[in-house]
């Protein structure tokens, strides 16, 4: 965007007046403005018995002075620097007065085009531009092969890889094998469901997990416990068979709504199959009465706009390479 | 009196006010105009103001000194867009006082980290940050989840915002009466973890 016309003329007039001061007071200070004594001769003061002659100015220092002042002349012709002046190379970093009117997408776009047709040079646009022709085709090919193809391609699953270290892995970790809260890819155990497509569509939309405590249930904190070694007794760990009892009659209260009557779980709402012994919050007595007292709700973001569908296809070959080898 | 090196030399006042002029000459080119150019001064469409809790955040944030380490500024540079998305444009900052922009990063640029991580992650994370980045070396903040806030300031705050930025939210102030009336309850009771991770998740909201 333009700045207003008084702006642009304070930038200029400023900016010349201390070039052109600049090689005024250097030819000033070039001259021997003491004829009366001879250069190389005593200024007539001794401090200390260091004695001021009268000296020149390096030449090479001088030099270089003209030479700065050339090289700033001959800056502000061929770049933007003299306030609206645009510059002979048409060169600019960025794109920054967009994002003011038609939201920054359109106008991010808008400005692309609007420096193509103009002939200017935006850096960073050249930069995307180059990059794209590059790597570019090779995302859209990867783009047209189906997910389970893509996880054989050891290249494919390569640059998915990368992808993940550098956007998923602060969560799944760097192997990929999760933590509490986050869960391993590695594995065959999935929530949301563990082909391709639900792998991409997770990657894409994110996930969204609401385990209200106890599940909203009218269930009472003093048969926690009896869920527990119930929940224990699915998936065949040792439990107390009288306490699994009494759970079974708690879980009959409604957990079999999401995580249905064999408990094997829903991946239609992310509800953990609670028969196997992957535990995403832990497995212990206590990590299990609190997820049941306090609820879970897991959350994946969104990667469709942060990363674009071709990046997320990728990534989800790699994830699906993972546990599909 | 000849005009000369040794009027200025001899004369300390002179040498001040010569020296203040040739000092400030690289900000009145630099600097003043931005202070009146559109593009600085107004929002980019899309931007909504904080609200309550992440205006309290956003004070924890500068408390925590979080700026040391990390950037809000992501540079028109493809590397860094590739990373952290969309480089920074100056009317996402125009409402925030002091901005975050930074000037080193120890760790990553937070300018669009609004919306990556869950805020479960970030409770982790700020509790622990090598419970889920092994490598991390940024320190724990485990207090934040402790400590409660009151929301003494809060109204105030909003009410400071707003009668800086007034009528610049699509043409109505960043906070109504009633935002302002409800502010303390708003925030107060709530932690200080949860205040920081709704600022952090509302970073880069105007443009993603």
């Amino acid at each position: 965007m333009l700045m207003s016309s008084f702006w642009s003329m304070w930038i200029s007039i400023l900016t010349i007046l201390v070039i052109v001061g600049c090689f005024v007071l250097l030819r000033i200070c070039s001259k021997n403005t003491t004829p009366e004594i001879k250069e190389g001769e005593s200024m007539g003061h001794s401090f200390d018995g260091i004695e001021e002659l009268n000296n020149p100015l390096p030449k090479w220092w001088s030099y270089m002075f003209y030479i700065t002042i050339v090289f700033g002349v001959v800056y502000l012709i061929a770049y933007p620097g003299l306030g609206n002046y645009k510059g002979l190379l048409g060169w600019s970093s960025s794109n920054q007065s967009i994002g003011t009117d038609q939201g920054i997408k359109a106008d991010s776009k808008a400005a692309i085009e609007a420096a193509a047709t103009e002939g200017r040079w935006v850096q960073y646009d050249q930069e995307v531009k180059a990059e794209n022709e590059k790597s570019g085709p090779i995302f859209q090919e990867y783009a047209k092969t189906p997910i389970e193809e893509l996880a054989k391609n050891p290249e494919a699953v390569k640059v998915g890889g990368r992808l993940f270290l550098q956007n998923c892995a602060q969560c799944h970790g760097s192997d990929a094998r999760g933590g509490e809260g986050f869960p391993n890819l590695t594995d065959t155990d999935w929530l949301y469901g563990g082909s391709a497509d639900e792998i991409k569509a997770s990657i894409m939309n994110g996930r969204r997990g609401m385990m209200p405590p106890k599940g909203g249930l009218p269930v009472d904190d003093s048969e926690i416990p009896g869920l527990v070694a119930y929940l224990h007794k699915l998936g065949g760990a040792e439990h107390d068979a009288a306490l699994a009892a009494q759970g079974q009659g708690s879980f009959m209260k409604g957990c079999f709504a999401c995580h249905g009557m064999d408990a094997k779980g829903n991946k239609l709402m992310g509800a953990p199959n609670l028969t196997d012994n992957v535990w995403l919050y832990g497995s212990s007595d206590g990590k299990i009465a609190e997820s049941i007292k306090n609820g879970r709700a897991g959350v994946m973001p969104a990667w469709k706009d942060m990363l674009g569908e071709e990046k997320v296809h990728v990534i989800a070959a790699y994830v699906y390479s993972l546990s599909n080898k | 009196m000849k005009f000369n090196h040794e009027l200025i030399e001899k004369n300390i006042g002179l040498l001040g006010i010569f020296t203040v002029l040739v000092i400030s000459i690289g900000g009145l080119v630099q600097i003043t105009p931005l202070l009146f150019q559109k593009d600085t001064t107004e929002p980019v469409k899309g931007l909504r103001p904080y609200t309550a809790l992440e205006l309290e955040g956003r004070d924890i944030y500068i408390r925590e000194g979080c700026y040391n380490c990390h950037s809000q500024m992501i540079r028109p540079l493809r590397a860094e867009t590739e990373r952290y998305g969309h480089y920074s444009v100056a009317g996402e900052s125009v409402w925030d006082h002091p901005f975050q922009w930074g000037s080193k990063r120890t760790g990553p640029d937070l300018a669009r980290v609004g919306g990556r991580y869950s805020d479960k992650w970030h409770e982790v994370h700020l509790i622990d940050p090598r419970a889920v980045v092994p490598q991390s070396n940024m320190p724990a903040f485990p207090w934040l989840a402790d400590n409660k806030l009151d929301g003494q300031y809060t109204a105030r705050k909003m009410t400071i915002l707003r009668d800086m930025h007034k009528g610049e939210y699509n043409g109505k102030d960043l906070y109504s009466d009633e935002e302002i009336a409800n502010a303390q309850k708003a925030v107060e009771g709530k932690t200080e973890m949860e205040a920081i991770i709704a600022y952090l998740q509302s970073l880069g909201h105007a443009l993603k």
